[in-house]
């Protein structure tokens, strides 16, 4: 599509964001007829389902799908039925008025009569002064692009949910101990999980511990963690450190035009998708703040493009 | 030109001797962000051919090559000239980012 086509057209529905809530809502706008454009994303596109190895829990494959799987599965079936697919960062909107427009990084501008907002979360950072430096170095956030590195190594995992007795599990592969660090002295994690995690003879628990902070020149080589009770400090010799200790709303792009709670999460009316705006409608991670399931998700995404349809057909009369 | 791929065998020849720089992407199948980096650089392959040489390492069958530069995550992309490492990015970027770093390499002088 050329330049002056794009400034010109303006579609059905945008959808920023290509998790299963983006991709959910692709497909159902597509059978709709709605043409609707998926800005994926261009480093992200597939949402945090790429970071993932098998999802057991998503309903219809029994033996399970490795993540980055289902989401190309997603993809290709929004296709199917004629989503067009941008691989792009959403960089800008304007939610206001009757047609919206949201400008790619490489300057594509699309208008649309509505817009959904399906843009996932972003993991949460430690907050540590070395993070930055030591990222890559040790510091991960994806058990199943780094931990092949920490064959027969010490590596901590710092969380106390599921992503975290999932990322020491997996990492029980490679690793030749791998110590929990959690604030609390109860997991969060769902039962199956969690008793993964507890009867693996290469995880240890370090409970009411937080990471004070990370050593090491070039690379990790040790963490300190701080009892939460006594804020007494030790010092536990590791040369990996993965993070997973929850998620932030991916919503600064939309920050001040449409209500947000005081975490970041978009705030939607009762059961619907819908934002403040007309014609914004919001899913998946970046509205959630409680479920946070692939399947759930997918749901949400679901009601979005029917909302949106919905409000397509009102303003169309 | 489609990227090239290399390994612990053809790294010295590929690589390190070679006359024009080398981006070398550390991949592996099983990692999601690496899948997303792959095609934008197949798309900068083509649009630098002749400047830069991008080739792909796959850790997995390659370790020795990994470890001997310190890859403990990937996608990291390490930029090679004359034989050092002259820039490191860890981490899947979006294809504008990929750009700005490797006209970096290309034209020193900022």
């Amino acid at each position: 599509m050329t330049e002056q086509q794009t400034a010109t057209t303006v579609h059905d529905v945008v959808i920023v964001g290509s998790g299963p809530a983006g991709y959910t809502a692709a497909i159902y706008a597509a059978r709709a007829g709605l043409e609707p454009v998926v800005v994926a994303g261009s480093v992200t596109a597939g949402g945090a389902l790429m970071n993932t190895t098998e999802v057991e829990n998503f309903p219809g494959f029994p033996a399970g799908i490795q993540g980055p799987d289902l989401m190309d599965a997603m993809r290709e079936q929004a296709e199917k039925f004629g989503a067009r697919v941008v691989w792009d960062d959403a960089e800008q909107v304007d939610l206001g008025g009757d047609v919206k427009t949201v400008v790619t990084g490489g300057g594509e501008t699309f208008h649309a009569r509505s817009v959904i907002l399906a843009t996932g979360s972003a993991y949460r950072e430690l907050g540590l002064p070395e993070e930055k430096r030591l990222s890559g170095r040790g510091i991960s956030w994806c058990a199943t692009c780094d931990g092949f590195f920490f064959r027969d190594q010490h590596i901590a995992v710092v969380g106390g949910g599921d992503s975290a007795m999932e990322e020491a599990t997996f990492l029980t592969r490679f690793a030749s101990k791998v110590t929990i660090v959690h604030r609390r002295d109860t997991l969060r994690a769902s039962k199956i999980m969690a008793d993964r995690a507890t009867n693996d003879p290469k995880i240890e628990f370090a409970w009411n511990s937080e990471v004070a902070g990370v050593s090491g020149e070039n690379k990790v080589e040790a963490v300190t963690l701080r009892d939460t009770a006594t804020g007494e400090t030790r010092e536990l010799p590791v040369t990996g450190v993965f993070v997973a200790i929850g998620h932030e709303p991916r919503t600064d792009l939309v920050k001040g035009q449409i209500d947000l709670d005081p975490n970041g999460y978009v705030l939607v009316e009762g059961r619907t998708t819908r934002t403040n705006l007309p014609g914004v409608f919001a899913c998946g991670d970046a509205v959630d703040h409680t479920y946070r399931q692939a399947i759930t998700a997918a749901g949400s995404g679901c009601a979005a493009a029917l909302d949106a349809q919905a409000y397509l057909d009102e303003i169309a009369h | 030109m489609s990227t090239v791929k290399v390994t612990d065998d053809t790294f010295k020849a590929e690589v390190l001797d070679s006359d024009v720089p080398v981006l070398v992407d550390f991949w592996a199948t099983w990692c999601g962000p690496c899948r997303m980096v792959a095609p934008i650089l197949e798309e900068l392959s083509d649009e630098y051919e002749g400047k830069i040489k991008i080739v792909k390492l796959d850790t997995d069958e390659n370790q020795a090559t990994a470890m001997a530069y310190g890859i403990f995550s990937i996608p990291t992309l390490n930029v090679y000239q004359n034989g050092e490492v002259v820039k490191s990015i860890v981490g899947a970027r979006p294809k504008r980012a990929l750009v700005e770093e490797i006209e970096q390499v290309l034209s020193p002088a900022e």
